[in-house]
């Protein structure tokens, strides 16, 4: 081939399994190289040909084979989840920075679609880790996504699971945060990995700094071409399509005036939490 | 201290630069290599130290700042509007990474989301984006430029519109704040009513100018369209109207349509392509415009690397934009091509960038 080949184009790839998660949530499997190399924390640009394109975390990779998971919540969300075996959809990526696997203590602290990500992470981190204690939040019991597998994953190595519901529905009753704090108090971390919503972070993220443990989270902002150059994702100085989606301690400290605060619609405007 | 000073060995941009100079005295390949080869060993033993603290003191280093109407900067590479331009932080990046000035993204009287996505693909030789003027609206960006420390940037903000009042209203609203110059986007490809409608119309070019031009004593830039019969009538419309400085060109309207599909990838269908497909376009424009109007030209579409610039440089631009190419290569690129001009006006042996703006005018 005389030209090189174009990367940030959707490669179109057929849903080859579709996995019921919750009412409301869906895995897609589909086969794709890359994708199937992505790192935990990485993110593609989804095209739902006719109705939009919207940033989706990688959840799984194995074996030339890839999956994303999708919570309906809009038009294009909600197109994706009721996408079929065989249904087309166009791909690009992966983009973004990953989590950082370190060797240690853990604590995971995962909400909702949040878990996307960390699931590749959390299969990596079970053969490095000393101890992982996975926290995982909700509002109802409906809402839980990966129960079973988390379970199985962490069966295999020194670990604790706590599920926390806002209802009391499973769980603890209450607040993952509220739940994070004993635990803190008790034991010494060497990392805390979290995605979820932003307030649930920023208040991980306000905790971490009390005990001075290291942090990553996975961020969120309105992506539009996802390779750093249209500014829609931004937040301080930095994008999160590029310099994120993951942020470390010292970027998180750097984007306090903005972090759990205010994002930016799709005009850019600022839009309170 | 001197770039030539140090002892054994020196920074390897000394060996460079020397290089560079001595190919300007000497007249074939195999005389310099020699001769390189002479002075190396000498520079590695240390003796002639002297020499060339004299040498540096003679040889000056080239100049890269410019002047438009009446705006300095302290070089001419400018960050195209619509790349990472929607906040002040991202800016400053920009400007923090060497750009000698950097313009917003394109705003508006309305707040508007823009296109739905996909608004942005590559093809060969670029990208095509229908981003579709998304921008949180001329009240907002005021108040966000409010609360930001701009003083020190050489900050230069995109206005687009329909109509004259609009364009009068955005610019009375900013005039107090300290921005450096306004910069005319009457050539967005892809939106039905504001860009290339507006800037096809020389009444309408007229007309906007004007009234920008009655609210502000700052420079006021035009960018122009490509997408037009003829880009050197509007350019000398611009200029007569008040124009400080055209910036030339926008993207081209575009197209890719995805084979397994059979759609059009971005959701707008048609979109403006950018990148280095675009640049023989550009540069035919930036000669042709830079021969026929006196105000000074700004040249932008698909510079990639300094040899780029310099080709701008010799069409006629006096600064020029970069945009796409931050997609390939990174911020980083506005270091690596002031270094290019550099060595290439050292070359050359031009003291300014401005003493090669327009020489292929000449043949
Ligand atoms: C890096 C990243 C990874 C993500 N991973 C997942 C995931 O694994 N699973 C999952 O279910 N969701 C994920 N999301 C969120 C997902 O992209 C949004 O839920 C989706 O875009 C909603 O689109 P919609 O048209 O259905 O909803 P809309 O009704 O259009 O919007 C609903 C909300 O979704 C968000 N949103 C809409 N469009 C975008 C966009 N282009 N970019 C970012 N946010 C947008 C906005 O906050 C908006 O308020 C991720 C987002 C990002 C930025
Ligand atoms: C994603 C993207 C968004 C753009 N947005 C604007 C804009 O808002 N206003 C404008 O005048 N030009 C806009 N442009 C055009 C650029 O400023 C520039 O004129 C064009 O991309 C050609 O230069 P380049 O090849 O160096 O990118 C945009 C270009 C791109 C790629
Ligand atoms: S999505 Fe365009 S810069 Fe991040």
């Amino acid at each position: 081939m005389a030209f090189p080949m174009i990367f940030n184009k959707p490669r179109i790839v057929k849903v080859l399994k579709v996995i019921d998660e919750s009412p409301t949530v869906r895995s897609l499997i589909f086969k794709d190289d890359l994708c199937s190399k992505a790192k935990p924390g990485q993110f593609i640009m989804v095209w739902i040909p006719g109705v939009g394109e919207i940033p989706m975390s990688v959840s799984m990779m194995k074996d030339g084979l890839a999956g994303l998971t999708v919570r309906k919540v809009g038009e294009a969300s909600n197109a994706l989840f009721n996408m079929k075996v065989n249904s087309m959809i166009g791909i690009r990526g992966p983009y973004g920075n990953s989590f950082n696997p370190i060797i240690g203590k853990v604590m995971i602290v995962g909400a909702g679609t949040g878990l996307a990500p960390l699931m590749p992470l959390l299969d990596i981190l079970t053969d490095k880790s000393a101890s992982i204690d996975m926290i995982v939040g909700g509002k109802t019991v409906e809402e839980f996504i990966f129960m079973n597998k988390i379970k199985e994953i962490l069966s295999k190595t020194e670990s604790k699971i706590v599920v926390t519901t806002e209802d009391g529905s499973y769980g603890i009753k209450g607040l993952v945060t509220d739940a994070i704090l004993p635990i803190l108090k008790e034991k010494r971390f060497d990392m805390i990995y979290t995605c979820g919503p932003e307030l649930m972070m920023k208040k991980v993220f306000d905790m971490a700094q009390e005990f001075n443990i290291p942090i990553q989270a996975s961020l969120e902002r309105v992506m539009k071409c996802g390779i750093g150059i249209c500014g829609s994702c931004c937040i301080g100085k930095y994008n999160v399509c590029k310099d994120g989606p993951v942020f470390d301690f010292q970027m998180l400290k750097e984007v306090k005036d903005e972090f759990g605060l205010f994002k930016r619609d799709h005009s850019g405007k600022r839009v309170m939490f | 201290m001197g770039i030539f000073l140090g002892a054994f060995s020196y920074p390897l941009h000394i060996y460079h630069s020397s290089a560079l100079f001595l190919m300007n005295l000497v007249p074939n390949r195999i005389a310099y290599q020699s001769l390189f080869k002479i002075i190396f060993y000498l520079m590695r033993q240390n003796l002639l130290k002297d020499y060339l603290i004299y040498l540096e003191s003679q040889m000056q280093e080239p100049d890269l700042s410019i002047e438009i109407s009446g705006f300095k900067m302290g070089n001419p590479l400018m960050l195209a509007s619509g790349i990472l331009g929607t906040t002040i932080a991202s800016l400053r990046k920009v400007f923090e990474a060497g750009a000698g000035a950097v313009v917003t993204k394109s705003i508006g009287y309305e707040p508007r989301a823009g296109y739905e996505n996909p608004t942005l693909v590559e093809v060969h030789g670029g990208y095509l984006n229908a981003i579709g003027l998304s921008n949180p609206g001329i009240r907002e960006f005021y108040n966000e430029l409010l609360e930001s420390k701009i003083d020190d940037l050489p900050l230069i903000v995109s206005l687009f519109g329909s109509k004259k009042s609009e364009f009068r209203y955005m610019t009375s609203l900013l005039d107090k704040l300290n921005i450096k110059a306004y910069e005319l986007n009457l050539s967005c490809p892809h939106v039905m009513g504001f860009g290339n409608e507006v800037g096809q119309d020389p009444k309408a070019v007229r007309r906007i100018i004007e009234s920008v031009k009655e609210e502000t004593k700052k420079p006021v830039f035009v960018k122009l369209s490509p997408n037009v019969k003829d880009i050197v009538e509007i350019a000398k419309v611009a200029e007569n109207s008040g124009a400080d400085a055209l910036t030339v060109i926008n993207t081209i309207r575009a197209m890719s349509i995805d084979i397994e599909t059979f759609r059009p990838i971005l959701a707008n269908k048609i979109g403006g392509l950018s990148g280095p497909a675009i640049k023989p376009i550009a540069v035919r424009c930036v000669y042709e415009v830079s021969k026929e109007v006196k105000i000074p030209v700004i040249g932008c579409g698909g510079i990639m690397n300094w040899q780029d610039v310099i080709e701008f440089f010799l069409a006629g631009a006096r600064a020029v934009q970069i945009g796409t190419a931050i997609a390939y290569e990174g911020l980083s690129i506005f270091e690596k091509i002031k270094k290019g001009i550099r060595d290439y006006l050292i070359i050359k042996g031009k003291k300014s960038v401005r003493d090669i703006v327009g020489l292929s005018h000449d043949f």
